[in-house]
Protein backbone atom coordinates (compact mmCIF):
# COMPACT_ATOMS: atom_id res chain seq x y z
CA UNK A 1 0.00 0.00 0.00
CA UNK A 2 2.81 2.38 0.99
CA UNK A 3 4.75 1.68 -2.21
CA UNK A 4 1.55 2.22 -4.23
CA UNK A 5 1.14 5.65 -2.58
CA UNK A 6 4.75 6.56 -3.41
CA UNK A 7 4.27 5.51 -7.04
CA UNK A 8 1.03 7.53 -7.21
CA UNK A 9 2.69 10.65 -5.75
CA UNK A 10 5.67 10.28 -8.09
CA UNK A 11 3.37 9.87 -11.12
CA UNK A 12 1.32 12.89 -9.99
CA UNK A 13 4.46 15.00 -9.68
CA UNK A 14 5.50 14.03 -13.20
CA UNK A 15 2.04 14.85 -14.53
CA UNK A 16 1.86 18.26 -12.81
CA UNK A 17 3.63 20.27 -15.52
CA UNK A 18 1.29 18.81 -18.12
CA UNK A 19 -1.69 19.90 -16.02
CA UNK A 20 -0.17 23.28 -15.27
CA UNK A 21 -3.11 25.14 -16.78
CA UNK A 22 -3.22 28.66 -18.16
CA UNK A 23 -0.37 31.09 -17.58
CA UNK A 24 -0.55 34.87 -17.65
CA UNK A 25 2.17 36.61 -19.64
CA UNK A 26 3.13 40.24 -19.07
CA UNK A 27 4.09 42.01 -22.31
CA UNK A 28 5.96 44.90 -20.71
CA UNK A 29 9.30 43.51 -21.82
CA UNK A 30 12.08 44.63 -19.43
CA UNK A 31 14.50 44.42 -22.38
CA UNK A 32 12.23 46.77 -24.35
CA UNK A 33 12.38 44.38 -27.27
CA UNK A 34 8.72 44.43 -28.30
CA UNK A 35 8.07 46.16 -31.59
CA UNK A 36 5.15 46.85 -33.87
CA UNK A 37 6.14 48.02 -37.35
CA UNK A 38 3.90 50.02 -39.63
CA UNK A 39 4.32 50.74 -43.33
CA UNK A 40 2.34 53.04 -45.58
CA UNK A 41 2.98 52.90 -49.32
CA UNK A 42 1.44 55.97 -50.98
CA UNK A 43 2.09 56.92 -54.64
CA UNK A 44 4.26 59.91 -53.67
CA UNK A 45 5.78 58.65 -50.48
CA UNK A 46 6.56 55.57 -48.41
CA UNK A 47 6.41 55.88 -44.64
CA UNK A 48 7.76 53.23 -42.28
CA UNK A 49 8.14 53.33 -38.55
CA UNK A 50 7.80 51.45 -35.32
CA UNK A 51 6.17 51.60 -31.92
CA UNK A 52 7.99 50.04 -29.02
CA UNK A 53 6.26 51.10 -25.81
CA UNK A 54 4.12 47.98 -25.54
CA UNK A 55 2.36 46.47 -22.56
CA UNK A 56 -0.60 44.23 -21.76
CA UNK A 57 -1.28 40.72 -20.58
CA UNK A 58 -2.20 37.50 -22.36
CA UNK A 59 -3.46 34.30 -20.77
CA UNK A 60 -2.22 31.22 -22.61
CA UNK A 61 -2.79 27.57 -21.84
CA UNK A 62 -0.25 25.27 -23.55
CA UNK A 63 -2.85 22.48 -23.35
CA UNK A 64 -5.56 24.63 -24.89
CA UNK A 65 -4.07 27.39 -27.09
CA UNK A 66 -7.51 28.08 -28.53
CA UNK A 67 -8.55 29.58 -25.19
CA UNK A 68 -5.91 32.33 -25.43
CA UNK A 69 -7.25 35.70 -24.33
CA UNK A 70 -5.66 39.03 -23.54
CA UNK A 71 -4.98 42.61 -24.44
CA UNK A 72 -1.97 44.27 -26.05
CA UNK A 73 -1.54 48.00 -25.45
CA UNK A 74 0.68 50.31 -27.52
CA UNK A 75 1.51 53.84 -26.31
CA UNK A 76 0.54 56.17 -29.19
CA UNK A 77 3.37 58.53 -28.25
CA UNK A 78 5.90 55.77 -28.98
CA UNK A 79 5.07 55.68 -32.70
CA UNK A 80 8.20 56.95 -34.44
CA UNK A 81 9.25 57.51 -38.05
CA UNK A 82 12.73 58.57 -39.22
CA UNK A 83 11.74 62.20 -39.87
CA UNK A 84 11.30 64.17 -36.67
CA UNK A 85 8.74 66.61 -38.09
CA UNK A 86 6.64 63.77 -39.52
CA UNK A 87 6.77 62.03 -36.13
CA UNK A 88 5.47 65.17 -34.41
CA UNK A 89 2.71 65.65 -37.01
CA UNK A 90 1.71 61.96 -36.87
CA UNK A 91 1.31 62.10 -33.07
CA UNK A 92 -0.37 65.52 -33.26
CA UNK A 93 -4.05 66.53 -33.14
CA UNK A 94 -4.67 66.24 -36.89
CA UNK A 95 -3.61 62.62 -37.16
CA UNK A 96 -3.38 60.23 -34.17
CA UNK A 97 -3.92 62.85 -31.46
CA UNK A 98 -1.77 61.04 -28.90
CA UNK A 99 -2.79 63.49 -26.17
CA UNK A 100 -6.46 62.49 -26.45
CA UNK A 101 -5.87 58.88 -27.55
CA UNK A 102 -2.81 57.78 -25.61
CA UNK A 103 -3.32 54.07 -26.28
CA UNK A 104 -3.80 51.79 -29.27
CA UNK A 105 -5.20 48.47 -28.08
CA UNK A 106 -6.13 45.03 -29.32
CA UNK A 107 -8.24 42.80 -27.11
CA UNK A 108 -8.40 39.16 -28.23
CA UNK A 109 -11.84 37.58 -27.88
CA UNK A 110 -11.82 34.46 -30.03
CA UNK A 111 -9.37 32.19 -31.84
CA UNK A 112 -10.27 30.27 -34.98
CA UNK A 113 -8.35 27.88 -37.27
CA UNK A 114 -6.13 26.93 -34.34
CA UNK A 115 -3.29 24.61 -35.37
CA UNK A 116 -0.61 23.51 -32.95
CA UNK A 117 2.67 21.88 -33.89
CA UNK A 118 5.03 21.42 -30.94
CA UNK A 119 5.52 24.78 -29.26
CA UNK A 120 4.04 26.71 -32.19
CA UNK A 121 0.39 27.59 -32.65
CA UNK A 122 -1.11 29.44 -35.57
CA UNK A 123 -4.58 30.94 -35.40
CA UNK A 124 -6.84 33.72 -36.61
CA UNK A 125 -7.50 35.95 -33.64
CA UNK A 126 -10.67 38.02 -33.63
CA UNK A 127 -10.86 40.93 -31.27
CA UNK A 128 -11.45 44.61 -30.77
CA UNK A 129 -8.85 46.93 -32.26
CA UNK A 130 -9.03 50.47 -30.89
CA UNK A 131 -7.18 53.25 -32.67
CA UNK A 132 -7.76 57.02 -32.59
CA UNK A 133 -10.68 56.40 -30.22
CA UNK A 134 -12.50 54.17 -32.73
CA UNK A 135 -13.06 50.51 -31.84
CA UNK A 136 -13.57 47.94 -34.61
CA UNK A 137 -13.66 44.18 -34.69
CA UNK A 138 -10.77 42.78 -36.72
CA UNK A 139 -9.23 39.36 -37.35
CA UNK A 140 -5.46 38.99 -37.24
CA UNK A 141 -3.49 35.91 -38.32
CA UNK A 142 -0.93 35.16 -35.62
CA UNK A 143 1.76 32.69 -34.70
CA UNK A 144 2.13 32.00 -30.99
CA UNK A 145 5.34 30.40 -29.77
CA UNK A 146 5.48 29.01 -26.23
CA UNK A 147 9.05 29.00 -24.96
CA UNK A 148 9.08 27.04 -21.74
CA UNK A 149 11.75 27.92 -19.17
CA UNK A 150 13.35 30.47 -21.52
CA UNK A 151 12.72 33.64 -19.48
CA UNK A 152 16.09 33.49 -17.67
CA UNK A 153 17.97 33.05 -20.94
CA UNK A 154 16.03 35.97 -22.45
CA UNK A 155 16.78 38.25 -19.51
CA UNK A 156 20.31 36.99 -18.98
CA UNK A 157 19.53 36.18 -15.36
CA UNK A 158 18.51 33.30 -13.10
CA UNK A 159 14.83 34.26 -13.28
CA UNK A 160 12.73 31.18 -13.86
CA UNK A 161 9.71 31.36 -16.08
CA UNK A 162 8.32 31.00 -19.58
CA UNK A 163 8.07 33.22 -22.62
CA UNK A 164 5.23 33.68 -25.08
CA UNK A 165 6.15 35.10 -28.47
CA UNK A 166 3.34 36.43 -30.65
CA UNK A 167 4.04 37.43 -34.24
CA UNK A 168 1.86 38.55 -37.12
CA UNK A 169 3.24 39.53 -40.49
CA UNK A 170 0.14 39.78 -42.64
CA UNK A 171 -2.22 42.32 -41.17
CA UNK A 172 -3.46 45.64 -42.47
CA UNK A 173 -6.01 48.26 -41.52
CA UNK A 174 -7.39 51.32 -43.27
CA UNK A 175 -6.91 54.67 -41.56
CA UNK A 176 -10.26 55.90 -42.90
CA UNK A 177 -11.97 53.15 -40.84
CA UNK A 178 -10.52 54.76 -37.74
CA UNK A 179 -11.36 58.32 -38.69
CA UNK A 180 -7.73 59.33 -39.26
CA UNK A 181 -7.98 62.14 -41.83
CA UNK A 182 -10.29 60.02 -44.04
CA UNK A 183 -9.83 60.68 -47.76
CA UNK A 184 -7.16 63.33 -47.16
CA UNK A 185 -3.49 63.44 -48.26
CA UNK A 186 -3.88 60.05 -49.94
CA UNK A 187 -1.02 60.77 -52.36
CA UNK A 188 1.43 61.07 -49.46
CA UNK A 189 -0.15 59.05 -46.65
CA UNK A 190 -1.64 55.78 -47.88
CA UNK A 191 -5.04 54.69 -46.58
CA UNK A 192 -3.80 51.13 -46.02
CA UNK A 193 -1.49 50.68 -43.06
CA UNK A 194 0.45 47.40 -43.08
CA UNK A 195 1.29 46.19 -39.61
CA UNK A 196 3.88 43.68 -38.43
CA UNK A 197 3.67 42.52 -34.86
CA UNK A 198 6.46 40.92 -32.86
CA UNK A 199 5.99 40.83 -29.12
CA UNK A 200 7.20 38.65 -26.28
CA UNK A 201 5.54 38.27 -22.90
CA UNK A 202 7.00 36.88 -19.70
CA UNK A 203 5.52 34.59 -17.09
CA UNK A 204 7.94 34.54 -14.16
CA UNK A 205 7.73 31.72 -11.62
CA UNK B 1 27.22 94.23 -50.49
CA UNK B 2 25.71 92.91 -53.72
CA UNK B 3 28.75 90.77 -54.40
CA UNK B 4 28.93 89.57 -50.78
CA UNK B 5 25.32 88.32 -50.85
CA UNK B 6 25.87 86.47 -54.12
CA UNK B 7 29.05 84.84 -52.83
CA UNK B 8 27.18 83.89 -49.65
CA UNK B 9 24.41 82.34 -51.76
CA UNK B 10 26.93 80.19 -53.64
CA UNK B 11 28.63 79.18 -50.36
CA UNK B 12 25.25 78.14 -48.81
CA UNK B 13 24.36 76.07 -51.88
CA UNK B 14 27.76 74.39 -52.19
CA UNK B 15 27.97 73.71 -48.44
CA UNK B 16 24.49 72.12 -48.46
CA UNK B 17 25.36 69.88 -51.42
CA UNK B 18 28.68 68.95 -49.77
CA UNK B 19 26.98 68.06 -46.44
CA UNK B 20 24.21 66.13 -48.23
CA UNK B 21 26.77 64.16 -50.28
CA UNK B 22 29.04 63.52 -47.28
CA UNK B 23 26.08 62.20 -45.26
CA UNK B 24 25.20 59.63 -47.89
CA UNK B 25 23.14 61.59 -50.47
CA UNK B 26 19.86 60.44 -48.90
CA UNK B 27 17.02 60.98 -51.38
CA UNK B 28 14.12 60.84 -48.94
CA UNK B 29 13.10 63.23 -46.19
CA UNK B 30 15.71 64.37 -43.69
CA UNK B 31 16.21 61.72 -41.04
CA UNK B 32 16.31 62.90 -37.41
CA UNK B 33 15.60 59.52 -35.82
CA UNK B 34 17.91 56.69 -36.78
CA UNK B 35 16.60 53.18 -36.23
CA UNK B 36 18.95 50.55 -34.80
CA UNK B 37 17.93 46.93 -35.16
CA UNK B 38 19.08 43.78 -33.45
CA UNK B 39 17.56 40.32 -33.27
CA UNK B 40 16.86 38.82 -29.87
CA UNK B 41 18.63 35.44 -29.85
CA UNK B 42 15.97 33.78 -27.67
CA UNK B 43 12.71 35.10 -29.08
CA UNK B 44 14.00 35.67 -32.62
CA UNK B 45 12.23 39.03 -32.63
CA UNK B 46 13.80 42.11 -34.19
CA UNK B 47 14.46 44.70 -31.50
CA UNK B 48 14.13 48.27 -32.71
CA UNK B 49 15.48 51.33 -30.94
CA UNK B 50 15.66 54.93 -32.11
CA UNK B 51 18.61 57.27 -31.70
CA UNK B 52 18.80 60.95 -32.45
CA UNK B 53 20.84 61.70 -35.54
CA UNK B 54 20.94 63.75 -38.72
CA UNK B 55 20.93 62.51 -42.29
CA UNK B 56 19.99 65.39 -44.60
CA UNK B 57 17.41 64.66 -47.27
CA UNK B 58 15.93 66.48 -50.25
CA UNK B 59 14.10 68.93 -47.97
CA UNK B 60 17.49 70.03 -46.57
CA UNK B 61 18.65 70.75 -50.13
CA UNK B 62 15.37 72.57 -50.85
CA UNK B 63 15.80 74.83 -47.80
CA UNK B 64 19.40 75.55 -48.85
CA UNK B 65 18.30 76.33 -52.41
CA UNK B 66 15.55 78.67 -51.15
CA UNK B 67 18.04 80.41 -48.83
CA UNK B 68 20.49 80.84 -51.72
CA UNK B 69 17.68 82.18 -53.94
CA UNK B 70 16.67 84.62 -51.18
CA UNK B 71 20.23 85.87 -50.81
CA UNK B 72 20.57 86.27 -54.57
CA UNK B 73 17.23 88.10 -54.72
CA UNK B 74 18.28 90.38 -51.85
CA UNK B 75 21.47 91.20 -53.71
CA UNK B 76 19.35 92.96 -56.38
CA UNK B 77 18.19 95.45 -53.74
CA UNK B 78 21.64 96.96 -53.74
CA UNK B 79 22.79 99.18 -56.57
CA UNK B 80 25.99 98.49 -58.39
CA UNK B 81 28.48 101.23 -57.72
CA UNK B 82 29.00 103.13 -60.92
CA UNK B 83 32.59 104.08 -61.64
CA UNK B 84 33.23 107.82 -61.30
CA UNK B 85 32.88 109.68 -64.60
CA UNK B 86 36.04 110.07 -66.55
CA UNK B 87 37.20 113.69 -66.04
CA UNK B 88 38.64 113.71 -69.53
Amino acid sequence: MRSQCIVFLFASALALPALAGPETFDFKDPKNGNTIEFKLDAPAEKIAGTANDISGTVTFDPQNPGATRGKIVVATASLTVPNGMQTTIMRGPLWLDAAKNPEITFEAKDLKNVKTDGDKTTADVTGTFTLHGVAKEVTIPVEIKYLKDKLGEHLGSNQKGDLLVITSTNFSIKRADFNIMPGKNLDKVADTINLTLGVAGASPK
Amino acid sequence: MKKTLRILAIIVLLAAVAIWTAKGAHRGWTVNNIERRATDPVTGLPRSTWEKGFIPGWDFLAVAALTAAGLTGASYLFRTKKPPPDPL
